[in-house]
C-alpha cells in the first residue's frame, strides 16, 4: 500500500494553488526515519510517535540502531533507524515494509532501500547527497540522479539549507544548527500527516530547558518544516490516518523497558515493601535501571553493581532483608548470574531476574532482538534448579508481566525469570493505563512468631516457606547453598532428605500451574487445521499473520504463551485439538523442544535468527505453505 | 537495650565442624565473646559468608546467617545493608574466597565504603578443596596443584585493602584473643567498610605458616603491634624500633644514642604510612593492629539519604501519578 502516489507527480504541475491542499485518507502508514546515529532519528521517531498516539492512532514502533554510539559519520555502520506503524485499525507490529522512508544521507538510503515497498515515498536531504557522502556509502554514482530509484517516489528537500536559514540570527554555530535538521523533517512530516506539533513544542521546552537558545532554534526549525510542507509545492496533498477504534480509557505511549520498570514499582507499592534493583549496565536492558533510578521516593533503591554477579547477589541480599528484589540484564549477564539464581532457588528467596534478550551467541548483536535464552532460563543452572519463567509479548504487556513475576516470586518464595527482548524493550505502543486499585493483591507477610518457627516449614497449598527477615526476634536462623534438612534448613547430606528437598522445590514450582488462566485460543477453540504457538515478542507478527489467513477462511489459530515454566495445565490438551502445531520463535526451536518433550506432539518450528523480528508476510507465507502440505 | 547479652546468646545449636587445631575455632571464640559487648541483639546481627572453610562460620553464630556462594558474600551483604541499614552486617571470608574468586566484590565494597564488617581469614592455602596454593601463598609454594612450586606473586591483603582506599584496615591473629577482640571492637565502632585480615593457621595443609608471629619464643621479635600516636617499638624487651632512613624504614636497637624520639610514630590517618607498614616483610617485623582508619560517608548512608531527599522533595511516591506521567490521551 504505497501512500502518496500523487505526491511527486503533482508537485511539478500544481502551481499557485491558493486553495488549501486536499487531505487524503489512509488506513495505515509505515514510516522509517533513518540517518546517522548522531542525526537524532530516534528522537524524531519517538516524537512523531507521540504525535500520532495523541491523534488517536493505534501504533507500534521499532527502533533499529547500531551498537556503536557514533560510528564514523556517513558510513553504513552508523545508520540509525526508527520505524513507526500508525493506523486507524488495530496494529500488532511496527510493519513489514515502510511506505515512507526519510533518509538523511546516502548511507541511510542504501541500508534501508531493500525493505521498502515498491512505489514507496523517499524523502531525502538533497545536500547530504554530496560526493563524499555518496562515496562513503559505497555508491558508484548519485542515486538521486542515476535512475536507480525510479520505482520509488523521491522527494528531495534542502533540509540542511532550510534549517540553517530558519536558525539564522540566533547565533548558533554551524554544528549546532546542523543538529536541528531532524526537527525540520519532523515538522514536514507532521504537516504531511496532519499531526499537531504542540506536544512536540512542549517536549522541546522540557528537553532543552537548560539551553533556551536551543528551544528557540528547534521550535523555529520544526515550525519551518511544518510550514514548508503546507506552502511549498513539494507535496500535493496531505494525508490523514483517522483515529483507531481502540478500547476507551486513558492511554500513554510506552516502551517495554519503561513498562517493565513501572511494573516493578507497582508491585513493590502493592506489596508495601521497598523495591531494590541490583544491576550492571548492559544493552538493551539498561533503560530499566535508568528509569528506576528516577523513582527513589517510592522508595526504590538502585544499585549499579561492579558486575553482573554482584547485581544479582545484591538483590539476593536485599530479598533476605525483605525488599522486593530484582535484577535486570541481557543474555551475557544471564550466563554470569546462573550460580546466584541457583542459590536463590535453593534458599527460596523471592527475586525477579529480567532478561532483555538480545541476539547471541556471545556478544552477538547487542542492539538486536532474539528469543534464544529460553533454554538458558529453563536449564541454565547446575543441578535440579526449577525457576518459573514468564515472557512478555508486547511493550505494554511488560508491565503486567513484571508485576506478575513479583507476585509469583513473593507468593511462592522463589526466583522468577522474566523474559523480554530488545524489540519489546525499545518498541512502543499505546498503553491503557491500569487502575492501581484493581491490580492483583501482592501479600507480604513476614514470619514473626518464634513459637515452633521452622524456616523451611511449608504452606500446605503453595509449598512456600516463610519469609523470616533479620531483625525479627526469636527467628534467628541460617540459610545457605548446602543441601538443607527439611523444615530446619540445617546442613544435611542425608541422601533421602536431599531427594525430598529437590522434589519438593520442583513440586512447588510445578504447582504454580494452578494459577495460570485457561489457555486462550485466537481462532478456533475447538480445534482446526493449524495452530501457531508462540511466546514473547513474536506475538505481533503471528497474530497479524493469523488474522490475515483467517480472513481468507483458513482454519488457523494462534496460541501465545505468557507462562513458560510451568506451562499451562491445559496446553497439551489444547494443542492436541489441532491437526498441526507450528511453533514460531526467533531461535532454533527452543519452545518447540519443550512442547515436543512435554507433550509428545509432533510439532514443528518456523525459526528466524537474524536479530530481526518476523515479518507478518514471512509467517503468512509459511502458514500458507504448511496448509498446502 | 535493657537486657545484657552474653556469649551464649551468640552460640548456635550446630556442632562446629572444623578440623582439630584449626585457627577458625579461636576466631569463632573471640567473635562470640566480643559480640555481647556491642549491645546489638542477635536478631539484628547478620553473618554472611561465601565458600571455604571460613565460610561455615555463620552456621555457628546464633544470629541471622547466610552461607552463600563462592566469593560473593560482600555483594550480598551490600544489598542487605543498603536496604536494611538498621542491621549489623558481617562478612566472613578467606584468602581464596575474598581475594581470588571474589576479589572484584571485595575491592568494590571497600571502595564504596559500605557499612559492613569484613573478616578475612588468611591461611595462605586452599583448605576446603584440600590444599592448593592460594593468592596469598608465597612464591614457590609446593602444593598438590603446584608440585614444582607456585610461580605467581601473592597478594598482600592489607595493601590490597589500602589500595581501594578502604576506610578501616587492620590485621590480627587467630590465637591472639585479646588483640583480636580489640580489633573486632574497633571494626564494629567504625562506620564504613571495616576490613580485618586475620592470620589463621590451617593445621592440615599449611601448619605453622605464621609461626614467626605466633610462636611464643619468636613472636615478640617478629610482631609489631600498631598503636595510634605511639612510636613503633617491638621486641621481647621492647628495645627495637622502626626508624626512617631517608625514605626507607629500618629496624634499630634502642640504646643511649637511639631513643624513642627517633622512631616513627604511628598515625592511623596517614595512608602513606599505612602503605609502608602494609609492605613490611622480613627482616622488618609483621605489623598487627589498625593500619588505617578514617571517617568518610558510607555508601548505604548516602544512598538512603538520596531516597530521603527525593521523598522530602517530591513527596512519597504516588503510583497513580507515576503511571500517568508524560503524554497521555483519552479514548472515549
Amino acid at each position: 500500500m504505497a501512500v502518496p502516489p500523487e505526491a511527486a507527480e503533482q508537485a511539478a504541475e500544481s502551481h499557485e494553488s491558493a486553495a488549501p491542499k486536499p487531505h487524503l485518507k489512509r488506513d495505515q502508514v509505515v514510516i522509517r526515519f533513518a540517518g546517522d546515529s548522531g542525526d537524532g532519528m530516534q528522537l524524531t521517531g519517538m516524537q512523531f510517535t507521540s504525535e500520532s498516539a495523541l491523534a488517536g492512532n493505534d501504533i507500534a514502533t521499532l527502533p533499529d540502531y547500531p551498537a556503536e554510539i557514533r560510528a564514523p559519520q556517513g558510513t553504513l555502520a552508523g545508520v540509525s533507524g526508527f520505524q513507526l506503524n500508525f493506523s486507524s485499525n488495530e496494529v500488532f507490529t511496527p510493519g513489514d515494509e515502510p511506505n515512507v522512508l526519510v533518509a538523511m544521507n546516502p548511507a541511510a538510503l542504501k541500508t534501508n532501500l531493500e525493505d521498502l515497498q515498491p512505489n514507496a515515498v523517499i524523502i531525502v536531504d538533497r545536500e547530504a547527497f554530496n560526493e563524499s557522502n555518496i562515496k562513503r556509502a559505497g555508491y558508484a554514482s548519485n542515486p538521486l540522479t542515476d535512475h536507480s530509484l525510479d520505482k520509488f517516489q523521491v522527494i528531495e528537500v534542502d533540509v540542511s539549507k532550510l534549517t540553517s536559514l530558519a536558525v539564522h540570527g540566533l547565533g548558533l554555530n554551524n554544528r549546532a544548527a546542523f543538529r536541528c535538521r531532524n526537527m525540520f523533517v519532523l515538522g514536514m512530516l507532521s504537516w504531511l500527516f496532519q499531526r499537531p506539533i504542540d506536544s512536540t513544542i512542549e517536549s522541546l521546552k522540557v528537553r532543552f530547558k537548560k539551553a533556551p537558545e536551543l528551544i528557540e532554534a528547534n521550535i523555529r526549525v520544526l515550525t519551518a518544516g511544518y510550514n514548508y510542507g503546507e506552502t511549498t509545492e513539494m507535496f500535493a496533498s496531505s494525508y490523514e490516518v483517522p483515529a483507531a477504534r481502540i478500547a476507551p480509557g486513558h492511554y500513554r505511549n510506552i516502551t517495554g523497558n519503561s513498562a517493565t520498570a513501572l511494573g516493578f514499582v507497582a508491585a513493590a507499592v502493592k506489596a508495601g515493601r521497598p523495591l531494590f534493583l541490583g544491576s550492571y549496565p548492559i544493552t538493551p536492558a539498561s533503560d530499566i535501571l535508568h528509569d528506576l533510578s528516577g523513582y527513589k521516593n517510592f522508595p526504590v533503591y538502585t544499585f549499579q553493581a561492579e558486575d553482573e554477579i554482584a547485581g544479582v547477589c545484591s538483590a539476593i541480599g536485599a530479598a533476605f532483608g525483605g525488599a522486593i528484589a530484582i535484577t535486570t540484564t541481557s543474555g551475557p549477564g544471564m550466563n554470569l548470574k546462573g550460580e546466584a539464581i541457583g542459590l536463590a532457588m535453593k534458599v527460596e528467596l523471592p527475586l525477579v531476574i529480567t532478561d532483555v534478550q538480545r541476539a547471541g551467541p556471545s556478544t552477538g548483536m547487542p542492539t538486536k532482538p532474539e528469543q534464544a535464552d529460553l533454554m538458558q532460563a529453563m536449564y541454565g543452572r547446575h543441578g535440579e534448579s526449577p525457576v518459573p519463567i514468564i515472557a512478555a509479548s508486547t511493550p505494554a504487556d511488560c508491565f503486567d508481566c513484571a508485576y506478575e513475576a513479583v507476585r509469583i516470586a513473593v507468593k511462592y518464595m522463589t526466583p522468577v525469570i522474566l523474559l523480554t527482548d530488545g524489540q519489546l524493550a525499545n518498541g512502543a505502543e499505546p498503553w491503557l493505563l491500569p487502575d492501581p486499585d484493581k491490580l492483583a493483591p501482592i501479600k507480604v507477610e513476614f514470619a514473626s512468631n518464634p513459637e515452633g518457627f521452622l524456616p523451611y516449614a511449608r504452606d500446605a497449598e503453595t509449598l512456600s516457606r516463610p519469609w523470616a527477615v533479620p531483625g525479627t526476634k526469636g527467628l534467628e536462623h541460617r540459610i545457605g547453598g548446602l543441601s538443607g534438612e527439611n523444615l530446619t534448613g540445617n546442613v544435611s547430606h542425608s541422601p533421602a532428605n536431599n531427594e525430598l528437598m529437590v522434589r519438593t522445590r520442583a513440586r512447588k514450582v510445578a504447582g504454580i500451574a494452578r494459577e495460570i488462566p485457561p489457555t486462550e485460543v485466537f481462532g478456533d477453540a475447538g480445534g482446526g487445521d493449524l495452530v501457531v504457538l508462540g511466546w514473547g515478542s513474536s506475538y505481533g507478527p503471528i497474530r497479524e499473520a493469523v488474522k490475515r489467513v483467517r480472513a481468507k477462511g483458513k482454519k488457523v489459530s494462534h496460541v501465545h504463551l505468557r507462562y513458560l515454566n510451568p506451562l499451562p495445565g491445559d496446553l497439551s490438551e489444547t494443542l492436541k485439538r489441532f491437526k498441526q502445531v507450528m511453533v514460531v520463535e526467533m531461535n532454533m526451536g527452543q519452545l518447540l523442544k519443550l512442547v515436543r518433550a512435554e507433550y509428545l506432539i509432533d510439532a514443528f518450528g518456523f525459526n528466524k535468527i537474524q536479530g530481526r523480528p518476523f515479518k507478518v508476510s514471512e509467517i503468512e507465507n509459511r502458514i500458507n505453505r504448511v496448509l498446502e502440505g | 537495650m535493657a537486657t545484657v547479652l552474653n556469649r551464649k546468646d551468640f552460640v548456635s545449636d550446630q556442632e562446629v565442624r572444623w578440623c582439630p587445631g584449626c585457627g577458625d575455632y579461636a576466631i569463632l571464640a573471640a567473635v562470640q565473646k566480643t559480640m555481647p559487648e556491642f549491645g546489638i541483639a542477635p536478631e539484628n546481627t547478620v553473618f554472611i559468608s561465601g565458600i571455604g572453610c571460613s565460610s561455615r562460620f555463620p552456621y555457628y553464630m546464633n544470629t541471622y546467617g547466610f552461607h552463600t556462594i563462592h566469593g560473593r558474600a560482600p555483594a550480598i551483604a551490600t544489598g542487605l545493608k543498603i536496604s536494611r541499614p538498621d542491621l549489623d552486617v558481617w562478612v566472613v571470608t578467606g584468602d581464596g574466597d575474598g581475594l581470588s574468586i571474589g576479589g572484584n566484590h571485595l575491592i568494590h565494597t571497600l571502595r564504596r565504603n559500605v557499612d559492613i564488617k569484613i573478616l578475612l581469614f588468611n591461611n595462605r592455602i586452599y583448605g576446603l578443596t584440600k590444599g592448593q596454593y592460594s593468592p596469598t601463598s608465597e612464591v614457590g609454594k609446593i602444593t598438590k596443584s603446584t608440585p614444582a612450586g607456585s610461580i605467581d606473586y601473592p597478594f598482600n591483603p592489607i595493601t590490597v585493602a589500602l589500595g581501594t582506599h578502604g576506610t578501616f584496615v587492620a590485621r590480627s591473629i587467630d590465637i591472639e584473643q585479646k588483640h583480636l577482640g580489640e580489633m573486632l571492637k574497633r571494626a564494629h565502632e567504625h562506620r564504613g567498610t571495616s576490613f580485618i585480615e586475620i592470620l589463621q593457621n590451617c593445621s592440615i595443609f599449611n601448619d605453622g605458616a605464621f609461626n614467626d608471629v605466633t610462636d611464643k619464643a619468636l613472636k615478640a621479635d617478629h610482631q609489631l603491634v600498631l598503636e595510634h600516636g605511639k612510636p613503633l617499638i617491638f621486641g621481647k624487651n621492647r628495645d627495637k624500633g622502626i626508624r626512617m632512613n631517608g625514605m626507607r624504614p629500618e629496624v634499630v636497637q634502642l640504646d643511649a644514642t637511639v631513643t624513642e624520639k627517633d622512631l616513627v610514630v604511628h598515625d592511623e590517618t596517614n595512608l602513606s604510612l599505612a602503605f609502608m607498614l602494609g609492605h613490611f616483610e622480613s627482616p622488618l617485623p609483621t605489623p598487627v593492629g589498625v593500619f588505617y582508619a578514617v571517617s568518610q560517608a558510607t555508601y548505604d548512608g548516602a544512598m538512603n539519604q538520596q531516597l530521603a531527599d527525593a521523598k522530602a522533595k517530591q513527596g512519597a511516591g504516588n503510583l497513580k501519578e507515576l503511571l500517568s506521567k508524560g503524554d497521555t490521551w483519552t479514548v472515549n
